[in-house]
């Protein structure tokens, strides 16, 4: 196996060193950044502003800062899964900050509860494909110069090159220039004769997919940051037999993007008819959800025909380019609220929301208006409500519900009249009760009126209040509904992303160069040598097929003299070392290994 | 209980029983791989020090490491020569664990024997495993982790198969399995069982799938990376002229050279990268369908990120002059650690959208 260094790599940092080791023959076989060496000056800006400029974007655009910003990238992203994240969980980040008094305000002041939106974590990434755009623009042009010109020629000594052979042959040389360079094309490399000798290149798509990777990177965030500026995203609850349709005054909460214009809602509306949950029925996973299905009847536009459709976890329903997503779900007892005189004031499906796995859930029941008291005087109804949809039965602790399914529903209301405070201006939560301007109707002992009901059962309030009954439970669903333009350039750019990294990765940068020459004797002497971006084990075995299938026309003559090879060797290498030492810092042998991609 | 359910409950024990026989054929194989490596330890091998030995400029002097390029019965073929750019180490590879005696090359074969025996065990407690519950077998931490050990063994005996050298992977490959699947069975294990609806996907088998084989190819690059710096350190050592302990001189020896094992590290980091990007967009794809968002910075979805940006960083240092070798191959642990945090951390520490994952 071939020991490796680098040479494009040492070529690149020797760039511009005279007797470099394959001097132009190693030349633009990369579009890499050079690296500039920390001594050479480089590091002490002018004074000038420009100056300083200049050396700030070269300092930007180079491959160790580009190191570093990813670096960094990836240290910054680690608090934000550490540190409950106000975008991701809300809730989370307030009871942190409850139990945190001391560490909360540092927090802040680090932006530590939004690290992906804050200030350092932007300044980040915005550096860095500052950075990838100063890179990839001039690495683009060099490429396409390279496209456009041709493989340099062969250099004088091609001994020195990674992978060498030679042999002499009757065959005149103008011949054997001809069917290498024909060989060398059929093998799909770009060649072309120069001088005694041909140069051929092949691999050029490997700088190519490494410029596509990089432009894709970025318009994956072009897209992901336009997408954030457009959208839309609302929730809606949606009870059994009830529907929704897609105007901004049917959400129950609602974001958009700073660009978000809200005619762009797309117009359809869709029914609930049916939610279906079941659950693990026994075995140590009892209770673990495994299917929710929501299946809706919906109609794209105003008026457009009716279709039936589901609506699973992993599954949206997807209309006009918005889709819809099944969020949660939960239970809505229906209860009719009747006052003194019986007659029915309101009739609904209250949903609850779920506090813990098996759909315990709690809310509240409030009657705004139609309800008078015995003396014919308005008022208004409260009842928090507590509900499972399976109880483990009286005297058996709290009530908390024992499997998610509805077995064994019983709901559990305490009631309040009064003032419910909805006109008060203030936003409400619809899920509690302000009993702030109420009073508690009380029972025979002078506490609090509640009772758990079973379905059919009511709740009568004293004095001929009225009653409060429990017909039956329907199901809940809830939605997200959200539109996000630039998703197609997100999945274009990431497939490109990945079709460039691996050209990138995969594909070998060579070169090669037949040389033929008449030697002292007449006969033809050819030489042909490989030079890759990196010593690849896969170069010698490339140069020996081409050696073999250019032997076919160009057989070995018998008897060759001994080649100058190890006179040149010696000194050869000595050359080498000294670059390597006029390098002026010294290339640590084992900081030196090369490798496939490595340039 | 009915007949099916009858059946997969007797097709998840089939599976214990196959994990457990294929935990004692590792046991095996590795008491096999120790005495590869003891025997071995009676030959002289001593290449490196003789490489090093000489002169430094004298070793990049030597010209041309003759390699004969296969030949054709015909026609004579030219030979071709080939020849390391100055400022390398001309070093040999080590002559593998046994050290080229014969009783340790014959434990060294009958340790990739049973190797393969206990990796088909494995792959048949996995199979068996998905048949009982009728999905993929990665739905939790056990599943995962017995499928991650199955696929870093298929790794490891597919690069053996293509006759590259990566026998000296055995012993720490062996030992690292028996540990992870030590810590399934005890602590990880769960019962077969369906998927919660959230994980109803065919992203799962795409997903996960590609998930774990980046994970377990990862982890030959990682062992190769750390090995690489031990071999690094040992080849500084006897070039400044320092004499190594002999024990240490005994296992390094026998190693693969330094820049061999960096290569190897870096082939494989390299070749896995598309594809652990892959991953990461076909999770993002997925949680889209699932949750209604492509990206919610969800600490899975965060150590995702943050492996791959570690593992660009890498690659990037590998081109980058004055960051190659041993820095490089610290980024590269590096890298590692936050898939093996992602991977176990996140799931025990953490909690988040990923957690129905059942520890
Ligand atoms: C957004 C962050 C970036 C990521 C994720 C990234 C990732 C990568 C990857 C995976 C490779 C392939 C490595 C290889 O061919 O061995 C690569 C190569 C490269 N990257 Fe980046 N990169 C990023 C930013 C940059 C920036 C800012 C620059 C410019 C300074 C840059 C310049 C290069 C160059 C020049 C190569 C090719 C190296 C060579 O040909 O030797 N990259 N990058």
């Amino acid at each position: 196996m071939s020991k490796a260094n680098s040479t494009s790599t040492r070529q690149r940092e020797e760039e511009d060193e005279q007797g470099s080791a394959h001097g132009a023959a190693g030349e633009q076989l990369s579009t890499a950044p050079r690296e500039e060496r920390p001594d050479t000056g480089a590091g002490v800006p002018a004074m000038s502003v420009i100056g300083w400029v200049r050396w700030f974007w070269r300092q930007l655009t180079s491959m160790r800062v580009a190191l570093i910003l990813l670096f960094l990238l990836s240290l910054g992203a680690i608090p934000g899964s550490l540190i409950p994240q106000t975008s991701v969980d809300d809730m989370k980040v307030q009871a942190f900050k409850e139990r945190h008094t001391t560490l909360t305000p540092i927090y802040e002041a680090l932006q530590l509860f939004d690290v992906y939106s804050s200030v350092w974590f932007s300044a980040i990434y915005i550096l860095l494909f500052v950075s990838l755009i100063g890179c990839i623009v001039p690495r683009t042009g060099q490429f396409v110069g390279q496209l456009r010109s041709r493989p340099p020629g062969a250099p004088k000594r091609l001994t020195r090159l990674p992978a060498y052979t030679t042999w002499r042959t009757e065959a005149a040389p103008e011949e054997v220039r001809a069917t290498a360079l024909r060989l060398l094309r059929g093998r799909r490399f770009r060649g072309h004769e120069v001088g005694d000798a041909v140069a051929a290149e092949k691999g050029y798509l490997r700088e190519a997919g490494n410029l596509v990777f990089h432009i894709a990177l970025i318009v994956m965030l072009v897209a992901f940051a336009s997408g954030q500026l457009f959208k839309s995203e609302g929730g809606k609850l949606v009870v059994e037999g009830d529907g929704f349709s897609n105007t901004l005054t049917q959400y129950d909460n609602f974001k958009s993007g700073s660009l978000y214009d809200s005619d762009s809602l797309a117009p359809f509306s869709f029914v609930l008819d049916d939610f279906v949950g079941t659950y693990e029925k026994s075995g140590p996973q009892r209770g673990t959800p495994r299917t929710f299905e929501a299946r809706v009847t919906y109609a794209e536009g105003a008026e457009g025909t009716e279709r039936k459709g589901v609506i699973k976890v992993n599954e949206p329903l997807v209309v006009d380019g918005t889709k819809v997503y099944l969020i949660a779900h939960g239970y809505a007892p229906v209860v009719t609220v009747r006052d003194g005189k019986g007659k029915v004031v309101s009739k609904s499906a209250v949903p609850l929301l779920p506090i813990d796995n098996n759909i315990t859930s709690s809310g509240a029941i409030k009657v705004m208006d139609g309800y008078k008291d015995k003396d014919g005087k308005k008022t208004q109804l409260g009842f928090k409500a507590f509900f499972v949809p399976t109880f483990a039965g009286h005297g058996k602790g709290q009530m908390f519900s024992q499997f998610p399914a509805l077995d064994f529903p019983v709901l559990a209301l305490s009631a309040y009249q009064g003032s419910l405070g909805v006109d008060s201006g203030l936003a409400q939560n619809v899920y509690q009760l302000d009993t702030s301007k109420m009073k508690e109707f009380k029972d025979k002992d002078g506490e609090l009126l509640k009772k758990m009901l079973m379905p059919g059962e009511k709740l009568d309030l004293p004095d001929g209040a009225g009653s409060i009954t429990y017909e039956g439970t329907e199901e809940w669903a809830s939605f997200q509904i959200s539109q996000q333009p630039g998703n197609g350039w997100a999945l274009g750019g990431a497939i490109a992303a990945i079709a460039g990294l691996a050209g990138s990765l995969f594909i070998q940068r060579r070169r090669v160069w037949v040389r033929a020459v008449r030697g002292a004797d007449g006969v033809t002497v050819v030489e042909m040598a490989g030079l890759g971006r990196s010593e690849s084990a896969k170069l010698p075995e490339e140069l020996g097929d081409l050696s073999a299938a250019l032997v076919t026309t160009a057989p070995v003559a018998p008897a060759a003299p001994e080649e100058p090879d190890a006179a040149d060797t010696p000194d050869g290498s000595a050359g080498t070392d000294a670059t390597n030492e006029a390098g002026s810092r010294p290339v640590h042998p084992a900081e030196a290994p090369a490798e496939g991609a490595e340039k | 209980m009915n007949l099916a359910a009858a059946t997969n409950e007797s097709l998840a024990e089939a599976s214990n029983v196959l994990i457990y026989s294929s935990m004692a054929v590792y046991t095996l194989a590795f008491f096999a791989h120790i005495a590869e490596w003891v025997f071995g330890s009676r030959s002289k091998v001593g290449r490196t020090a003789a490489a090093l030995s000489t002169s430094p400029a004298k070793a990049s002097a030597a010209p041309a490491v003759k390699a004969q390029a296969g030949g054709t019965a015909v026609l004579e073929r030219p030979e071709v020569i080939t020849r390391s750019a100055a400022g390398t180490r001309d070093v040999p590879d080590g002559p593998g664990a046994a050290g080229g005696t014969f009783k340790g090359d014959l434990y060294g074969r009958i340790a990739v024997s049973l190797t393969v025996v206990a990796f088909l065990v494995e792959a048949g407690g996995v199979i068996t495993r998905a048949l009982s519950v009728q999905r993929a077998p990665w739905a939790n931490m056990y599943e995962f982790s017995i499928t991650f050990s199955t696929v870093a063994v298929g790794s490891y005996l597919v690069l053996l198969a293509l006759k590259k050298n990566v026998r000296w992977i055995g012993l720490p490959l062996v030992t690292t399995v028996l540990l992870d699947l030590g810590i399934a069975v005890t602590t990880l294990y769960t019962d077969s069982d369906q998927l919660v609806p959230a994980l109803h996907s065919y992203w799962l088998w795409i997903h996960v799938s590609t998930a774990i084989l980046c994970g377990a190819v990862f982890y030959l690059g990682a062992v190769g990376t750390i090995l690489y710096l031990f071999r690094d350190s040992y080849e500084n050592k006897l070039a400044s002229g320092g004499t190594p302990g002999k024990f240490a001189s005994s296992v390094m020896e026998r190693l693969p050279s330094a820049s061999s094992l960096d290569k190897f590290a870096y082939r494989i980091n390299a070749a896995v990268f598309p594809l652990w990007t892959f991953t990461i967009i076909a999770g993002a794809i997925w949680a889209g369908d699932a949750w209604g968002r492509y990206w919610g910075w969800d600490p899975k979805e965060v150590w995702s990120f943050i492996t791959w940006v570690a593992y660009a960083a890498y690659l990037h240092a590998r081109a980058t002059a004055g960051w190659k070798g041993r820095k490089a191959a610290y980024l590269a642990l590096l890298a590692f650690a936050c898939w093996l945090f992602n991977y176990y951390g996140v799931n025990i520490f953490v909690s988040g959208l990923h957690s129905y994952a059942g520890v």
